[in-house]
């Protein structure tokens, strides 16, 4: 493969795009793009058919691996250093940075004898947060990109092998990278002497068995050996000894998907986007009650309140934003306050909590945080490795202490010993999971005090959400009349006339919500205290947790 | 050369781990999953440290040593985080110290009394697994388990046998055969290292169970008498009766480790068919004394002493000798015997017989 073909095959195939029906793909997650999107990692998406190189190529796929083969390594390097580019997996250290400590360490050892490869290239498609697709999006629908950025990475720091790291769970991103890599091969963009510059390079899959743990990445080389992930302590650093002993790079998805466009268009095309420390943009995953959920890519810098309510379209049924959890399950929950915080990687760290992979799951006044954390506590107990005590065990005491809060049987003491465990597993658990996952806990508690407090105090539960610690009362002086809730009431408890405030009959209301979410008069209020059945029924639903 | 302070102590060192470094200069950091014998973990979270610059408290077991490093071992912050995995710990591990198998020589006991942990602060589910003596050597109480995972390590790096592993994850992580089978049903050669390197009762013997603690017993160092490899071993005598063997890790010849025979096959010692003095033929007795002798539990064997024993043996070789040559003598040393007393042997065939008939029995 030449420059001049690679150019021959973008003009036929610019052709062949333009000519095709692009309607016929099939539908994605992924909507077109909203105003104030910007979309760089995600511009492929949906845009080309991702099983067809030449649909890539005709979007200028390969010609920055063509740019960067004629550059040295270390002017690869030093174009991504000053692009700002920092990994997008969550703790965004610097991509250039990861790449020239793996360079150095392997100048700093004798090439390996056996002719096995000097180091490795490795790209996390471990992508576990719940709710979170990013990655996928992007495996799915413009796998090339990740390739080449894969193949310009593996230039830069010195590797000959890369292993793709992809979940089980994601079957269409397997089989689109399984079409990919060998399309590649037959081009000669993978494999030995690619562009002539005498640079060999081959990817691998490597499928994951479904522990979000690997997607840490001492625990996703452990993986790909073929043992137990469990993350190892660092120093050493996978950069310096990592797969099979040899210098790796570790990078998230994301993170190579945008070097391609860097190398293409130069860093400061790159640096011009975000803020001072946070280059470009950023994909998030929205969930949860806001009106547009879904993937958007957004630059670095914008406003929690922009992705809410410009992009996002605002809080669903006129309700009232409560929180913005970030990050994923080690990410923290972040109250109106920081609604105009700009999102980047230093900010969402002051605020307690993460830039993560990029969730963010909105909450409003109907979520209740101590359940929120429980939830959260719930998955990350579920998904510690069972290597240190801190997490293995720090993580079911806070989950058992927060199910007894949300089943009205905390007691002041739980809460002391709650900020106990969270203060002393930060400090003491091995890997990022462990440390971070007490960070629902510590945001809520920080920011939502009052309602911990509720739950233990006065057993009831302001949100309405913890079975048997409220129910609902029909407020007189708001009520109209109109009947919705005495029709929607499954039970056939609510009484009253037309156009006369309406009544719950308590002992025999399930508090099931139907009214509560029918009534258009915002006349119905949670009160603490369950009604007789609910207490019963929150009773019998009592099963072991963790 | 790095030059590096812990506690404020100027040390010069080649370099190593925090923790191989301090001991080296007699400054004490807890451990807990590290053993001397194992490849380093940094699991258990007890050794962490203090280094200046670093933003979380660092394991001294896997953390190496640089040049101009800073290192606290013992300020109230580490106590403090050292106090909080104990709790931890306890909050999963019965507290039955009053009839557990290790008490005075469990590792985990030991920390708790050095931190002050009487009682934890945590409440909540502990892990309930039924004592397992479903094989015939090791006894398997899962519950006293802290996943240090020193056994895993040990068959892994000790016996490359790899019998177990870590199987489920979170608070349900258990050290397992594969598909939790007994130990029998999979590859485990009952070698016994996972006991040996095991800070808890969780690994025990099962035939020692209930026969003294460690301070009950008097430790003898001896050789097994097994084979010719010569391990060096601790049998654990109390009541002049051996009860138990244990790993002698400053041993050259075997460095702890032991095989199945040596570390669980010491009843015979105190076996009523084990024999204690030479037996004679009897007509062979008569014939030679003119007496009836000693009967012994063995019909048509008499008790004799190692004099006589000797002399019938030594008469019987020289008779063969004379009569049809010295090669109508072959000798068969044997693979229990020492390296020193199979060179006597062919000494004794060679010198004083004269003949080279001499074999082993290993090569049978």
């Amino acid at each position: 493969m030449t420059r001049e073909e690679l150019e021959r095959i973008r003009a036929e195939a610019k052709q062949a795009l333009e000519a095709r029906d692009m309607t016929t793909l099939p539908e994605g997650e992924l909507k077109p793009p909203r105003p104030g999107e910007v979309r760089v990692v995600l511009r492929n998406c949906g845009q080309i058919d991702p099983t067809r190189i030449e649909d890539y190529i005709a979007r200028d796929g390969y010609f920055a691996l063509a740019k960067a083969l004629g550059m040295s390594p270390e002017q690869v390097i030093d174009e991504v250093k000053r692009s700002g580019l920092r990994g997008r997996g969550g703790a965004g250290f610097p991509a250039a940075q990861k790449w020239l400590f793996a360079r150095q360490a392997v100048a700093a050892r004798p090439a390996p004898a056996d002719g096995s490869p000097p180091a490795y290239l490795i790209c996390n498609g471990d992508e576990g947060d719940p709710g979170a697709f990013m990655d996928r999006a992007v495996l799915e629908g413009d796998p090339h990109s990740v390739l080449e950025g894969m193949t310009i990475a593996a230039y830069a720091m010195g590797a000959t092998q890369g292993y793709l790291y992809v979940r089980a769970e994601y079957p269409v991103a397997v089989d689109h990278l399984q079409k990919a890599i060998p399309q590649a091969r037959k081009l000669g963009l993978l494999g030995k002497d690619i562009f002539g510059a005498g640079f060999d390079f081959d990817v691998d899959i490597r499928i994951g068995a479904g522990a979000f743990v690997c997607g840490e990445e001492t625990a996703l080389i452990d993986s790909i050996e073929g043992r137990r992930g469990e993350p190892r302590p660092r120093p050493p650093f996978p950069a310096v000894s990592g797969l099979w002993g040899k210098p790796t790079s570790v990078n998230n998805v994301e993170t190579l998907a945008n070097v391609p466009q860097i190398i293409l268009k130069g860093a400061e095309w790159f640096a011009a986007m975000g803020t001072e420390k946070s280059k470009g943009t950023k994909t998030f995953a929205i969930a949860g009650k806001v009106k547009n959920t879904g993937l958007i890519e957004v630059p670095m810098g914008i406003t929690m309140r922009e992705i809410i309510y410009d992009i996002g379209g605002g809080i669903l049924d006129k309700k009232k934003f409560k929180a913005a959890q970030t990050g994923g399950p080690l990410g923290g929950c972040l109250p109106e306050q920081y609604l105009d915080t700009p999102i980047d990687f230093e900010s969402l760290a002051a605020a307690g909590s993460l830039m993560g992979s990029g969730g963010l799951i909105v909450l409003d006044e109907n979520d209740c945080m101590v359940d929120v954390a429980r939830f959260f506590m719930d998955f990350t107990q579920d998904e510690s490795c069972g290597k240190c005590p801190p997490c293995s065990l720090g993580t079911k005491r806070l989950l058992e202490i927060l199910t007894r809060m949300t089943r009205a049987e905390g007691t002041p003491e739980d809460l002391l010993t709650l900020e106990y465990l969270t203060q002393n597993i930060a400090t003491t658990a091995l890997c990022a999971l462990g440390q971070g996952s007490v960070n629902p806990v510590v945001t809520t508690l920080r920011h939502f005090r009052d309602e911990y407090e509720a739950h233990i105090r006065d057993k009831f539960c302001p949100a309405g959400v913890c079975k048997g610690m409220f129910h609902y009362e029909i407020l007189a002086e708001c009520c109209t009349g109109c009947g919705v809730c005495r029709k929607k009431c499954p039970e056939g408890v609510i009484r009253g006339e037309k156009k006369a405030p309406h009544e719950i009959d308590q002992p025999n209301c399930i508090v099931c919500g139907d009214c509560y979410k029918a009534c258009k008069f915002a006349a119905i209020a949670i009160r603490p205290g369950p009604t007789e059945k609910s207490r019963r029924a929150a009773h019998k639903t009592e099963t072991p947790q963790g | 050369m790095a030059q590096l302070t812990i506690n404020g102590k100027k040390i010069q060192t080649p370099g190593g781990t925090i923790l191989a470094v301090a001991r080296e200069h007699g400054i004490r950091i807890p451990t807990l999953c590290h053993h001397p014998a194992l490849g380093p973990k940094g699991a258990c979270r007890l050794c962490l440290v203090e280094v200046k610059g670093s933003r979380v408290l660092q394991p001294a077991c896997t953390f190496p040593v640089s040049e101009g490093m800073e290192v606290q071992t013992d300020t109230p912050k580490i106590r403090t985080a050292r106090k909080f995995v104990l709790e931890l710990l306890l909050s999963d591990h019965p507290q039955d110290c009053m009839t557990c198998e290790m008490c005075g020589a469990c590792e985990l006991q030991d920390l708790m009394y050095e931190y002050g942990v009487k009682e934890t602060p945590f409440r909540g589910e502990r892990h309930a697994y039924p004592a397992d003596d479903r094989d015939p050597f090791i006894l398997r109480d899962m519950e006293k388990c802290i996943r240090c995972r020193r056994c895993i390590r040990a068959c892994d790096e000790l016996q490359s046998v790899n019998a177990i592993s870590m199987i489920n994850r979170g608070f349900r992580a258990k050290v397992a055969t594969s598909f939790d089978t007994p130990l029998q049903e999979s590859n485990c050669v009952f070698c016994g290292q996972c006991i040996s390197v095991c800070p808890t009762g969780a690994l025990t013997e099962i035939d020692s169970r209930g026969a003294g603690r460690t301070w009950q017993t008097q430790k003898v160092t001896t050789t097994c008498p097994y084979c010719g490899v010569g391990c060096n071993f601790d049998l654990h005598v109390r009541d002049g009766k051996v009860v138990k063997v244990t790993s002698r890790w400053d041993s050259p010849v075997n460095r702890g480790v032991l095989c199945v025979k040596g570390r669980f096959g010491w009843q015979f010692l105190h076996s009523p068919d084990r024999l204690t003095v030479p037996l004679m033929k009897a007509e062979l007795w008569k014939k030679r004394t003119g007496t009836d002798g000693t009967p012994s539990p063995y019909a048509g064997f008499v008790e004799a002493d190692w004099e006589a024993a000797l002399d019938a043996v030594s008469d019987g070789l020289a008779a063969a000798k004379a009569q049809a040559g010295p090669d109508a003598v072959a000798v068969l040393a044997s693979a229990k015997c020492t390296n020193e007393e199979n060179y006597l042997i062919q000494k004794l065939a060679r010198r004083e017989i004269g003949t080279n008939n001499v074999d082993h029995c290993a090569r049978l």
